[in-house]
Order: C-alpha cells, then sequence, then structure tokens
C-alpha cells in the first residue's frame, strides 16, 4: 500500500493519498467543501472558484490543487465562507435565475448551495442581461440559466469521441456554444445525461417538465453536502 | 405599552405572499394578540392611520404607483422587510427586464393573436400610473431592512421572521422552511 500523507482542515488532522486533490482527500475524511464547476469523474478545470480554500494564506482551488505533506487547509473559516458566498451571488446577479419558472428547482446545485449558506439576497445589484434560448430535438440550452461551469463541455462526446459543447468569447461575453448539426443527432439517453451533468437549469430535456413533485426533489429536506458530513459523523459515532 | 403594529402592502406581486401569511393557520390568532395591523389589504385599511413599526412588502415596482406607495411605507415604518422573490428580485414581472419595454408593450397589446387589429393601442390614459422601463427590486427604491425569500416564502418562515423580530431574538431558520420557489 502506497503511503499515506497526513494534513489538516481546519485543525483536524487528516490522511490522503500521494497526488490526491485537496477536495478529494476532504470528502475520505467526511469533510465537505462545495463545488459547482467540479463533477466526479470529469477532469477539473477549477474555472467557478467555489471550493476556494486558503493554504497559508493564500487561495487555492481545492478541486484541482493536490495535498502536500503537513499542509493546513482552512476550509469553514468565517473568511473562507464569505468568500464562497460572495461568489454564489454573484452567480445569482450575473444571470436571469428566476427559481419560481425553473424546472430544475429543488434539484439545482447553484440553488442549493445559496441554500446552504442561507443567503437571502444577493448584496449586488441585478444585471439581467439579455440571453437567449436555444431549442434541439431532444433538449433546450437556456443561456439565462448558464453558470459557464463547462460540465457539459467536458462530458458530453458523440460515440467517436467528437465535443458537441464547447466554449465562445472571452470574459463577460463568454457562453456555451453548440455544434448544431451533432446537438440535433443527439439521442434521448444523451439529453438526459446531458441535463444531468448540468448543475443548473440550463440544459433541460425536451417533455419531462416538473416531473418531481416538490417535497422529493434533491435538496428539499438535506443541504447539498449533508450526505459526505453525515458518513463521516456515522464514523464518529460507531 | 401598545401592541407593535403591522402594515401590509402588495405592489407588483400576485398576493400570494399574502396568502402564505394567512398560511400561518390558528396561530393567527396568537398573531393578533402580539400586533395591531394598520394599512393593509388584509383589514382594507387604505392609508396610514399612525406610524408603523413592521412593514411587510410583496411585490417588486413596475410602475409610478408601487414606487409611491413603497415609499410611503418607508417613510412611515420603521422596519421595512421584503417579502418573496418578487420584492427581493422583481420575480416574474421581472422576466420582462431583458426585453426593452416598447418592444414588451407591442407584443402585447398591438402584435399578440388575440388582439383585433381595429382596436390595437398600447393604454395611455392619463389615470393609469406610468409603467416603469423595467421592474425594479424593492431595495433598489428605498432602503430595505430584511429580506424573506420564496415564492411564497413558507408560513413557517415568515411566522419565525416575525416572532423572532417582535420578541428581539436572532432569526433561526430550519433548511426546509427557507426555499426560492
Amino acid at each position: 500500500m502506497p503511503e499515506k500523507i497526513k494534513f489538516f482542515i481546519d485543525g483536524k488532522e487528516c490522511l490522503a493519498e500521494r497526488g490526491q486533490t485537496i477536495y478529494e482527500a476532504a470528502k475520505a475524511n467526511g469533510v465537505y467543501i462545495p463545488i459547482l464547476c467540479h463533477f466526479e469523474g470529469l477532469k477539473p478545470v477549477g474555472s467557478c472558484r467555489i471550493c476556494s480554500v486558503r493554504v497559508n494564506g493564500r487561495w487555492m482551488a481545492s478541486c484541482t490543487q493536490p495535498v502536500t505533506e503537513g499542509m493546513m487547509v482552512e476550509n469553514q473559516t468565517p473568511e473562507v465562507e464569505e468568500y464562497r458566498k460572495a461568489i454564489i451571488e454573484m452567480l445569482f446577479v450575473e444571470g436571469n435565475h428566476f427559481c419560481p419558472t425553473c424546472e430544475k428547482s429543488g434539484n439545482c446545485e447553484l440553488q442549493a448551495l445559496a441554500y446552504r449558506y442561507q443567503i437571502m439576497v444577493p448584496r449586488f445589484p441585478y444585471l439581467f442581461p439579455r440571453k437567449d434560448v436555444e431549442a434541439f430535438p431532444t433538449f433546450l440550452l437556456d443561456h439565462n440559466r448558464c453558470v459557464q461551469c463547462r460540465r457539459c463541455v467536458r462530458a458530453i462526446e458523440t460515440k467517436d469521441g467528437r465535443k458537441i459543447f464547447a466554449m465562445k468569447n472571452r470574459s463577460g461575453q463568454v457562453r456555451i456554444n453548440v455544434d448544431r448539426k451533432l446537438a440535433a443527432k443527439m439521442s434521448e439517453e444523451e439529453a438526459q445525461k446531458a441535463m444531468e451533468i448540468c448543475p443548473v437549469g440550463a440544459i433541460l430535456k425536451k417533455e419531462v417538465g416538473f416531473k418531481v413533485p416538490i417535497g422529493k426533489r434533491k435538496y428539499d429536506f438535506k443541504p447539498i453536502g449533508s450526505e459526505i458530513e453525515e458518513k463521516s459523523e456515522g464514523v464518529k459515532n460507531e | 405599552m401598545s401592541k407593535p403594529v403591522i402594515a401590509t402592502a402588495s405592489l407588483a406581486g400576485c398576493f400570494g405572499c399574502h396568502m402564505s401569511i394567512l398560511d400561518i393557520d390558528e396561530r393567527i390568532l396568537d398573531l393578533i394578540e402580539l400586533v395591531e395591523f394598520d394599512k393593509s389589504p388584509i383589514d382594507d385599511i387604505k392609508n396610514f392611520s399612525r406610524p408603523v413599526d413592521i412593514g411587510l412588502i410583496e411585490g417588486g415596482c413596475c410602475n409610478s404607483e408601487n414606487v409611491e406607495v413603497l415609499r410611503a411605507f418607508r417613510k412611515n415604518c420603521r422596519i421595512l422587510i421584503s417579502v418573496g422573490e418578487c420584492a427581493i428580485m422583481g420575480g416574474l414581472p421581472a422576466m420582462r427586464n431583458t426585453i426593452p419595454l416598447r418592444e414588451c408593450l407591442e407584443e402585447a397589446y398591438l402584435h399578440s393573436p388575440t388582439v383585433a387589429p381595429e382596436d390595437a393601442v398600447i393604454p395611455h390614459d392619463e389615470e393609469l400610473p406610468l409603467i416603469l422601463n423595467r421592474a425594479y427590486p424593492c431595495h433598489e427604491i428605498v432602503k430595505v431592512d430584511y429580506f424573506l425569500p420564496g415564492c411564497p416564502p413558507n408560513a413557517d418562515l415568515i411566522w419565525e421572521a416575525l416572532t423572532a423580530l417582535l420578541q428581539g431574538r436572532p432569526l433561526k431558520i430550519d433548511y426546509p422552511i427557507l426555499k426560492y420557489d
């Protein structure tokens, strides 16, 4: 067995495999670090910065940063949590996130993070940008809700390995661009996968709206991340 | 000591948030023991008769009348609370915010399939409040002290906020009662 390395999260002693990222190692030790652009099984890109932690006074994206021996990670400190909260609020004002009309409401990771941090109102003014909605045979792409996490860019490919989603433009104009010919051929299963990979309601499979009733949705009763924290409490109680 | 006074208003809202206030069910009997109501659609009092302690605002600002009522509330209320998504971020009426006003009005009153072309006119009677260029969240017009999200906010959240405020204790939110839909 390869030797494990010791590190600390908020003073708690943790063990990690060599080469493991801070996010992965924290999860293995029952500590939740919030993520949005990262999705397990995909190559992390560290674009949303929700998973930011502080190590030796420096900000790092825990989904891309590997653990080193003796690392002291600040995760649930007031400063780090406030920084994450500000990012979530920025994402809310930069798009058009009308939760009451969104099919993803209750299963949305952006919304779930806002619930976890009990955000009552964003501190920034709403921008109400004009964005469009694109329709394809099996799914819809609503740019109003897109948070540019690039999960669809990384995860969705045709059988012969061609990308269907890509990014175009830069900075404030950045948006998802779709290969219309390939997207037109996406099957129902592929559309389902794209919808599940999307953390918000930007990619929606057609003709299945509001399928899960209120009270049975993913984040109705338990905050996002509680599945990781509960596992750690279970270990403690044994 | 006299009871604290509450006032409520529905601006560009659907009265859903007022229905949610009534959803506190039998606790409304406790509430009327604790407070008195002034200007509100619930008791149909049209004008402020005294200084108010807590003002509850449903809906954002879509027209000049909404702005006038909101400013009157800020002037008369010690504490002002935005209740619901429309008051907080404009809500459904703010879905027009990404589209220029003229385009919206022409679509609704001139080009809509249910409009008879011969009487097609954009309403402009001087009796009507002037429509604003977009829907505004209340805190972009006046200072708002507290926010209760939801569409509508859960009755338990409204109850918890009111009782915490009346008892002068910090708000304690159980996870399931804070929702944006």
